[in-house]
Protein backbone atom coordinates (compact mmCIF):
# COMPACT_ATOMS: atom_id res chain seq x y z
CA UNK A 1 0.00 0.00 0.00
CA UNK A 2 2.74 2.25 0.86
CA UNK A 3 4.12 2.17 -3.11
CA UNK A 4 0.88 2.87 -3.93
CA UNK A 5 0.21 6.27 -1.50
CA UNK A 6 3.89 6.96 -3.50
CA UNK A 7 2.06 6.96 -6.38
CA UNK A 8 -0.27 9.14 -5.66
CA UNK A 9 1.90 11.61 -4.48
CA UNK A 10 4.19 11.55 -7.41
CA UNK A 11 0.95 11.90 -9.84
CA UNK A 12 0.50 15.19 -7.62
CA UNK A 13 4.03 16.37 -8.17
CA UNK A 14 4.09 15.55 -11.88
CA UNK A 15 0.78 17.79 -12.12
CA UNK A 16 2.52 20.60 -10.55
CA UNK A 17 5.09 20.65 -12.58
CA UNK A 18 2.98 20.59 -15.52
CA UNK A 19 0.69 23.41 -14.52
CA UNK A 20 3.18 25.98 -15.86
CA UNK A 21 4.25 24.03 -18.64
CA UNK A 22 0.07 24.02 -19.29
CA UNK A 23 -0.06 27.80 -18.86
CA UNK A 24 2.43 28.97 -20.96
CA UNK A 25 1.34 26.71 -24.11
CA UNK A 26 -2.33 28.81 -23.71
CA UNK A 27 -1.03 31.39 -25.85
CA UNK A 28 -0.72 32.32 -29.40
CA UNK A 29 2.47 34.03 -29.22
CA UNK A 30 4.82 32.16 -27.07
CA UNK A 31 3.00 28.94 -29.18
CA UNK A 32 4.89 30.68 -31.94
CA UNK A 33 7.90 31.88 -30.62
CA UNK A 34 8.41 27.81 -29.97
CA UNK A 35 7.13 27.18 -33.33
CA UNK A 36 9.94 29.69 -34.62
CA UNK A 37 12.73 27.85 -31.90
CA UNK A 38 11.54 24.53 -33.08
CA UNK A 39 14.10 24.98 -36.11
CA UNK A 40 16.75 24.35 -33.34
CA UNK A 41 18.86 27.78 -34.26
CA UNK A 42 19.21 30.02 -31.21
CA UNK A 43 17.38 33.35 -31.57
CA UNK A 44 18.34 36.55 -29.89
CA UNK A 45 15.37 38.79 -28.78
CA UNK A 46 15.57 40.96 -31.98
CA UNK A 47 15.50 38.45 -34.30
CA UNK A 48 12.45 36.92 -32.77
CA UNK A 49 10.69 40.66 -32.41
CA UNK A 50 11.65 41.00 -36.46
CA UNK A 51 9.47 37.60 -37.10
CA UNK A 52 6.34 39.06 -35.28
CA UNK A 53 4.34 41.90 -35.08
CA UNK A 54 4.80 42.53 -31.45
CA UNK A 55 7.34 44.63 -29.61
CA UNK A 56 10.50 43.91 -28.03
CA UNK A 57 9.10 44.33 -24.77
CA UNK A 58 5.75 42.30 -25.26
CA UNK A 59 8.13 39.24 -26.88
CA UNK A 60 10.38 39.44 -24.04
CA UNK A 61 7.57 38.91 -21.15
CA UNK A 62 6.25 36.12 -23.12
CA UNK A 63 9.89 34.82 -23.49
CA UNK A 64 9.99 34.84 -19.82
CA UNK A 65 7.03 32.95 -19.30
CA UNK A 66 8.20 30.35 -21.19
CA UNK A 67 12.02 30.35 -19.83
CA UNK A 68 9.97 30.01 -16.42
CA UNK A 69 7.91 26.84 -17.63
CA UNK A 70 11.84 25.99 -18.95
CA UNK A 71 10.39 25.22 -22.08
CA UNK A 72 12.88 27.81 -23.66
CA UNK A 73 16.65 28.27 -22.39
CA UNK A 74 19.24 31.65 -23.05
CA UNK A 75 22.13 31.58 -23.51
CA UNK A 76 24.40 34.59 -23.28
CA UNK A 77 26.52 35.40 -26.40
CA UNK A 78 28.82 38.44 -26.00
CA UNK A 79 26.00 41.35 -24.53
CA UNK A 80 22.87 39.09 -26.50
CA UNK A 81 21.01 36.33 -24.92
CA UNK A 82 20.09 33.57 -27.35
CA UNK A 83 17.22 31.72 -26.88
CA UNK A 84 16.94 27.84 -27.32
CA UNK A 85 14.01 25.57 -27.15
CA UNK A 86 14.03 23.21 -24.29
CA UNK A 87 11.80 19.85 -25.45
CA UNK A 88 11.80 18.03 -22.19
CA UNK A 89 8.99 19.54 -20.51
CA UNK A 90 6.67 19.15 -23.99
CA UNK A 91 7.49 15.49 -23.77
CA UNK A 92 7.05 14.96 -20.39
CA UNK A 93 3.03 17.53 -20.21
CA UNK A 94 2.38 15.24 -22.73
CA UNK A 95 3.11 11.42 -20.48
CA UNK A 96 1.23 13.64 -17.88
CA UNK A 97 -1.93 13.78 -19.96
CA UNK A 98 -1.30 10.09 -21.55
CA UNK A 99 -1.78 8.83 -17.35
CA UNK A 100 -5.27 11.10 -17.57
CA UNK A 101 -6.01 9.58 -20.67
CA UNK A 102 -5.08 5.89 -19.29
CA UNK A 103 -7.32 6.22 -16.07
CA UNK A 104 -9.86 7.30 -18.23
CA UNK A 105 -9.89 4.68 -20.36
CA UNK A 106 -9.94 2.73 -17.44
CA UNK A 107 -12.91 4.29 -15.94
CA UNK A 108 -15.04 4.24 -19.28
CA UNK A 109 -14.02 0.01 -19.24
CA UNK A 110 -15.63 -0.45 -16.19
CA UNK A 111 -18.42 1.33 -17.40
CA UNK A 112 -18.91 -0.69 -20.36
CA UNK A 113 -18.84 -3.83 -18.12
CA UNK A 114 -21.54 -2.84 -16.18
CA UNK A 115 -23.84 -1.28 -18.75
CA UNK A 116 -23.45 -4.43 -21.11
CA UNK A 117 -23.93 -7.46 -18.52
CA UNK A 118 -26.41 -6.52 -16.68
CA UNK A 119 -29.06 -6.57 -19.38
CA UNK B 1 8.68 18.75 -33.60
CA UNK B 2 4.94 18.91 -33.11
CA UNK B 3 3.59 21.29 -30.48
CA UNK B 4 0.84 19.91 -28.37
CA UNK B 5 -1.70 23.08 -29.00
CA UNK B 6 -4.58 20.61 -28.89
CA UNK B 7 -3.33 19.40 -25.43
CA UNK B 8 -6.01 22.16 -23.43
CA UNK B 9 -8.45 18.85 -23.18
CA UNK B 10 -8.24 14.88 -23.71
CA UNK B 11 -11.73 12.85 -25.76
CA UNK B 12 -12.81 9.47 -25.60
CA UNK B 13 -15.22 7.74 -27.75
CA UNK B 14 -16.50 4.77 -27.26
CA UNK B 15 -20.01 2.40 -28.37
CA UNK B 16 -21.99 0.79 -25.72
CA UNK B 17 -24.23 -2.53 -26.49
CA UNK B 18 -27.26 -0.79 -24.39
CA UNK B 19 -29.61 1.87 -24.93
CA UNK B 20 -29.01 5.24 -24.08
CA UNK B 21 -31.77 5.06 -21.02
CA UNK B 22 -28.84 2.37 -19.73
CA UNK B 23 -26.08 4.13 -19.74
CA UNK B 24 -27.60 7.72 -18.76
CA UNK B 25 -28.70 5.89 -15.32
CA UNK B 26 -25.21 4.55 -14.71
CA UNK B 27 -23.61 8.10 -15.06
CA UNK B 28 -26.31 10.01 -13.53
CA UNK B 29 -27.35 7.27 -10.53
CA UNK B 30 -25.18 8.05 -7.69
CA UNK B 31 -25.26 4.56 -6.88
CA UNK B 32 -24.33 3.12 -9.84
CA UNK B 33 -21.69 6.17 -10.64
CA UNK B 34 -19.37 5.35 -7.76
CA UNK B 35 -18.77 1.67 -8.66
CA UNK B 36 -16.94 2.28 -11.89
CA UNK B 37 -15.73 5.78 -11.29
CA UNK B 38 -14.40 3.53 -7.95
CA UNK B 39 -15.62 6.61 -5.38
CA UNK B 40 -18.45 6.13 -2.70
CA UNK B 41 -21.00 8.46 -3.27
CA UNK B 42 -23.42 10.04 -0.54
CA UNK B 43 -25.98 11.53 -2.03
CA UNK B 44 -27.54 12.64 -5.30
CA UNK B 45 -26.27 14.50 -8.66
CA UNK B 46 -28.11 17.86 -8.62
CA UNK B 47 -26.96 20.53 -11.00
CA UNK B 48 -25.03 23.30 -8.78
CA UNK B 49 -24.24 21.30 -6.14
CA UNK B 50 -21.54 19.74 -4.97
CA UNK B 51 -21.32 16.28 -4.63
CA UNK B 52 -18.77 14.64 -2.13
CA UNK B 53 -17.47 11.23 -1.42
CA UNK B 54 -14.64 8.66 -0.15
CA UNK B 55 -12.42 7.54 -3.31
CA UNK B 56 -12.50 3.37 -3.61
CA UNK B 57 -9.26 3.62 -6.52
CA UNK B 58 -6.94 1.18 -5.22
CA UNK B 59 -4.15 3.46 -3.05
CA UNK B 60 -6.45 6.65 -3.37
CA UNK B 61 -9.16 5.77 -0.84
CA UNK B 62 -7.57 8.26 1.78
CA UNK B 63 -8.32 10.86 -0.63
CA UNK B 64 -12.01 12.90 -0.82
CA UNK B 65 -14.10 12.99 -4.11
CA UNK B 66 -15.50 16.40 -4.66
CA UNK B 67 -16.91 17.65 -7.76
CA UNK B 68 -19.62 20.26 -8.93
CA UNK B 69 -22.63 18.90 -11.19
CA UNK B 70 -22.69 21.34 -14.03
CA UNK B 71 -25.21 19.77 -16.65
CA UNK B 72 -27.63 17.22 -16.55
CA UNK B 73 -29.49 17.40 -20.01
CA UNK B 74 -31.37 13.83 -19.43
CA UNK B 75 -30.17 11.06 -22.23
CA UNK B 76 -28.06 14.01 -23.44
CA UNK B 77 -25.30 15.31 -21.57
CA UNK B 78 -23.77 15.20 -18.17
CA UNK B 79 -20.84 17.39 -16.59
CA UNK B 80 -19.04 18.33 -13.63
CA UNK B 81 -16.30 20.50 -12.40
CA UNK B 82 -13.47 19.13 -10.56
CA UNK B 83 -10.14 19.65 -9.41
CA UNK B 84 -7.39 17.12 -10.40
CA UNK B 85 -5.03 18.32 -8.59
CA UNK B 86 -6.46 17.73 -5.14
CA UNK B 87 -4.80 15.06 -4.13
CA UNK B 88 -3.22 16.47 -0.58
CA UNK B 89 -5.85 15.70 1.93
CA UNK B 90 -4.67 18.07 4.83
CA UNK B 91 -4.88 21.08 1.86
CA UNK B 92 -7.39 23.28 0.98
CA UNK B 93 -7.90 23.49 -2.51
CA UNK B 94 -10.85 25.61 -2.88
CA UNK B 95 -8.96 28.33 -4.58
CA UNK B 96 -7.66 25.77 -7.31
CA UNK B 97 -9.15 26.38 -10.95
CA UNK B 98 -10.81 22.55 -12.02
CA UNK B 99 -10.92 21.31 -14.99
CA UNK B 100 -14.38 19.94 -16.65
CA UNK B 101 -15.95 16.52 -17.71
CA UNK B 102 -18.40 16.01 -20.06
CA UNK B 103 -19.99 13.14 -20.76
CA UNK B 104 -21.96 13.16 -24.19
CA UNK B 105 -24.60 10.23 -25.41
CA UNK B 106 -25.87 10.12 -28.98
CA UNK B 107 -28.37 7.05 -30.03
CA UNK B 108 -26.92 4.63 -32.48
CA UNK B 109 -29.45 1.75 -32.99
CA UNK B 110 -29.89 -0.29 -29.79
CA UNK B 111 -26.68 1.37 -28.99
CA UNK B 112 -25.51 4.08 -27.24
CA UNK B 113 -21.98 6.29 -28.80
CA UNK B 114 -20.42 8.31 -25.43
CA UNK B 115 -18.06 10.83 -25.76
CA UNK B 116 -16.24 11.93 -23.08
CA UNK B 117 -13.95 14.94 -22.72
CA UNK B 118 -11.65 16.49 -20.13
CA UNK B 119 -10.80 19.96 -20.66
CA UNK B 120 -9.15 23.10 -19.17
CA UNK B 121 -5.80 21.51 -18.69
CA UNK B 122 -4.03 25.02 -19.46
CA UNK B 123 -6.46 27.26 -17.50
CA UNK B 124 -4.27 26.11 -14.67
CA UNK B 125 -2.40 29.11 -13.00
CA UNK B 126 0.77 29.95 -13.86
CA UNK B 127 2.16 30.67 -10.52
CA UNK B 128 1.18 27.08 -9.50
CA UNK B 129 4.60 26.10 -10.46
CA UNK B 130 6.50 24.48 -7.01
CA UNK B 131 10.55 23.49 -5.88
CA UNK B 132 9.46 20.38 -8.02
CA UNK B 133 9.19 21.84 -10.90
CA UNK B 134 12.50 23.83 -9.89
CA UNK B 135 14.47 20.70 -9.39
CA UNK B 136 13.57 19.42 -13.03
CA UNK B 137 14.08 16.00 -11.21
CA UNK B 138 15.70 13.26 -12.66
CA UNK B 139 13.91 10.57 -10.99
CA UNK B 140 11.03 11.47 -13.06
CA UNK B 141 10.62 8.73 -15.75
CA UNK B 142 10.98 6.57 -12.50
CA UNK B 143 7.68 7.56 -11.20
CA UNK B 144 6.34 7.49 -14.27
CA UNK B 145 6.88 3.73 -14.50
CA UNK B 146 5.09 3.52 -11.58
CA UNK B 147 2.26 5.10 -11.58
CA UNK B 148 1.91 2.90 -15.23
CA UNK B 149 2.42 0.03 -13.62
CA UNK B 150 0.30 1.13 -11.16
CA UNK B 151 -2.86 1.91 -12.98
CA UNK B 152 -2.04 -1.66 -14.94
CA UNK B 153 -2.01 -3.47 -12.20
CA UNK B 154 -5.59 -1.87 -10.94
CA UNK B 155 -7.46 -2.98 -13.80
Amino acid sequence: MSSKRTSAVADQRLFRQHAPVFAALSDETRLSLLATLSAGVPCSISQLTADSKMSRQAITKHLRVLETAGLVRAETAGRERRFQLEPRPLGEARAYLDLVSQQWDEALTQLKKLVETDE
Amino acid sequence: MTLPIEQDRIEKRIELKAPISRVWSALTDHREFGPWFRVDLQGLFVPGQTSRGQITYPGYEHLQWEAVVQKMEPERLFSFTWKPTAIDPKKDYSKEPSTLVEFRLRPKGERTVLTLTESGFSKLPFDHRDEAFRRNDDGWTDQMKNIERHVEQAN
